[in-house]
């Protein structure tokens, strides 16, 4: 047999090797152009239709597409980040993941750059038809900038998914109860479908800590002409603390997969319970 | 290099109730005091039921949970304190396992385990070739796993076992689920992966009488977390070689029959099982000349004998001697 890899290359190996399986998906299994583009569509039509019933500013249209997009990354950290440690637990990937002298956040990494890149082509797709749908167009100040905040959005989301990710080694079937209690409610607190400047100052500043917040206040900005008056903190803000809580949340994701593990391995959490 | 590929001293581990287990109050004790010595090129077999511990042995040995007492060390590393050293040498298979992904094809599953240790893509690709012929599936390398049988996906699960090359290879109850033929096959394979090069280890769990005395270079007879004997299966059966092991088929027995049986002088050991038209009963005597007493006892209660046959001490026989019961009664509780 020929030689192994070890340092960095076998750490690029196994992000490749753990993406790659999320990749494929998008070819093989085709339920997903319902499950994540029809429905999250239809969420989106209901708010379009409250906005153009009150006659609401066009440019509302266009963000209540944005969040309807960029949500589907949120409900991509929540499920296959955070609480698909509990599944591969389930079918006994964990263990072997665990036992390989491969590294955990390298596994960890592989399952957020395979959620990015096809979660992108589903934002893309609720991006596209939701624009064509209801005659929507974006008006983009600094694509440069736009590029940076889009970027740092998702950095710092699936920094969070990491750190869920860790979090949840702990947990078993309790694990999906959490992040069905997360989802519903960071849509009303990141402002998904609204600007989040309507709540209360300290309410959104509490809510930045998601990081959806402030990147769809910021994208909103740079996308439309009453961004910047409805938008929330002034966009180089924005960028900073984007940049402040990625890596915060890798920091922590890097600390917590350690301290889990080793409490995991304590506690004989990481397989199932059999003797 | 180390001599001893596998060595532990007075492991045990003790599970406790977790916080949302109130209602099990009860520590279970899963594994204690065990002190095993495996040389590099060992074929080692752990024998014994279901709950016995040799899956939390297992466990503990591949760096998945930590012991409660004692140590263990694979490679000469410490599994606790220096996992990071244990596991480039390990790979483990256990029985009945669905890891992989479903949607991926084998080759493709195989291709990204064999990625997590860092092996080349082209020599992962030349290694599931090989293997997938050895395991009989070539023809199934771009089936996607989850339209594979059972048994199937447990030889692709195999194959993952060795595209590795490990110094020490876990194989948890290995051959669960595959059909005669192919659980034959395996224990060939395995038998002779292991020969093929003196740095090579094999810690084998199982249940089946037959894999472990096929199989093994020494086995180690583990129940309620201890190990009771080690030593090689020849050895182990020498043990009853002054004893004479009968198997009679008779009509229906009932449970004073059988303690009867037991009670009488010179019977070590009385083990009944109803079968479809009677009962079958494993006679242990200290001598031969008691099976008179036997027989008599049958005819005074008027039993019908059916047949009778001596046979050599199995591994079975050895368990039961050790245990009291056999292993199935074990399992049953």
């Amino acid at each position: 047999m020929g030689s192994r890899s070890s340092g960095w290359r076998l750490f690029a190996r196994t992000v490749m090797a753990r993406a790659y399986p999320r990749l494929v998906m998008n070819v093989r299994e085709k339920w997903w152009l319902v499950f994540d583009i029809v429905l999250p569509l239809v969420g989106v039509c209901a708010y379009v239709f409250v906005y153009r019933a009150n006659g609401a500013h066009p440019d509302l249209i266009g963000f209540v597409i944005l969040g309807g997009a960029m949500s589907a990354y949120w409900m991509n950290v929540l499920w296959a980040m955070g609480n698909q440690l509990f599944w591969e637990k389930e079918t006994g990937n964990l263990a072997l993941y665990i036992m390989a002298p491969n590294s955990m956040m390298a596994i960890l990494l592989g399952m957020a750059l395979g959620g990015m890149a096809t979660t992108t082509l589903r934002a893309a797709s609720i991006l596209a038809i939701g624009s064509l749908l209801f005659g929507v167009r974006f008006d983009v100040s600094n694509a440069a900038m736009l590029f940076v905040v889009f970027a740092l959005a998702l950095v710092a989301l699936y920094g969070m998914g990491m750190m869920f990710a860790s979090m949840f080694l702990l947990f078993g079937r309790e694990g999906w109860h959490l992040v069905s209690l997360a989802q519903e409610p960071v849509f009303l607190l990141s402002g998904t479908f609204f600007p989040v400047r309507n709540f209360n100052f300290w309410v959104a500043a509490g809510a930045s800590i998601i990081p959806l917040t402030l990147a769809l206040d910021a994208i909103r900005q740079l996308t439309s002409s009453s961004g910047a008056a409805l938008g929330f903190l002034d966009v180089g803000t924005e960028v900073a603390v984007l940049a402040g809580l990625s890596v915060v949340f890798l920091i922590a994701a890097r600390f917590l997969l350690a301290q889990l593990e080793r409490l995991a391995i304590a506690e004989g959490r990481l397989t199932e319970s059999r003797a | 290099m180390q001599a001893l590929a596998i060595e532990t001293a007075r492991l045990g581990r003790i599970y406790k109730p977790r916080r949302n287990e109130r209602h099990d109050t009860k520590e279970r004790v899963a594994l204690s005091d065990v002190s095993l010595a495996v040389p590099r090129g060992e074929l080692f077999g752990l024998l014994g039921p279901n709950g016995a511990g040799k899956t939390t042995l297992i466990k503990i040995l591949t760096t998945l949970l930590a012991p409660s007492s004692g140590w263990a060390a694979v490679e000469g590393y410490d599994v606790h304190r220096e996992p990071q050293f244990v596991r480039p040498c390990i790979n483990m298979v256990s029985g009945g396992e669905a890891s992989g992904y479903g949607l991926l094809t084998v080759r493709e599953n195989l291709w990204m385990f064999a990625q997590f240790y860092g092996l080349s893509s082209s020599d992962a690709n030349r290694r599931i070739a090989e293997l997938l012929e050895i395991v009989k599936m070539s023809d199934r390398i771009n089936t996607k796993s989850s339209q594979l049988s059972t048994g199937l996906r447990q030889k692709m699960n195999i194959a993952r076992g060795f595209l590795t090359d490990p110094n020490v290879l876990f194989l948890d109850e290995p051959t669960l689920g595959l059909d005669v033929e192919a659980s034959r096959d395996a224990r060939n394979y395995i038998r002779r992966w292991v020969k093929e090069q003196a740095t090579r280890t094999v810690l084998l769990t199982t249940h089946y009488m037959v894999e472990a005395e096929e199989l093994c270079d020494r086995v180690a007879i583990i129940n309620g977390g201890r190990v009771l004997a080690c030593d090689t299966p020849q050895n182990l059966k020498r043990r009853l070689q002054r004893e004479a092991i009968f198997h009679l088929e008779a009509a229906p027995l009932g449970a004073g029959d059988v303690a009867a049986i037991a009670a009488l002088p010179g019977v070590s050991k009385a083990s009944h099982q109803a079968t479809g038209f009677g009962s079958s009963v494993e006679l242990m005597l200290q001598e031969e000349r008691v099976l008179g007493p036997v027989i008599g006892l049958l005819e005074s209660r008027q039993i019908g004998l059916r047949t009778l046959t001596k046979r050599e001490p199995t591994l079975e026989d050895v368990f039961v001697e050790l245990v009291g019961r056999s292993m199935e009664e074990v399992e049953h509780g």
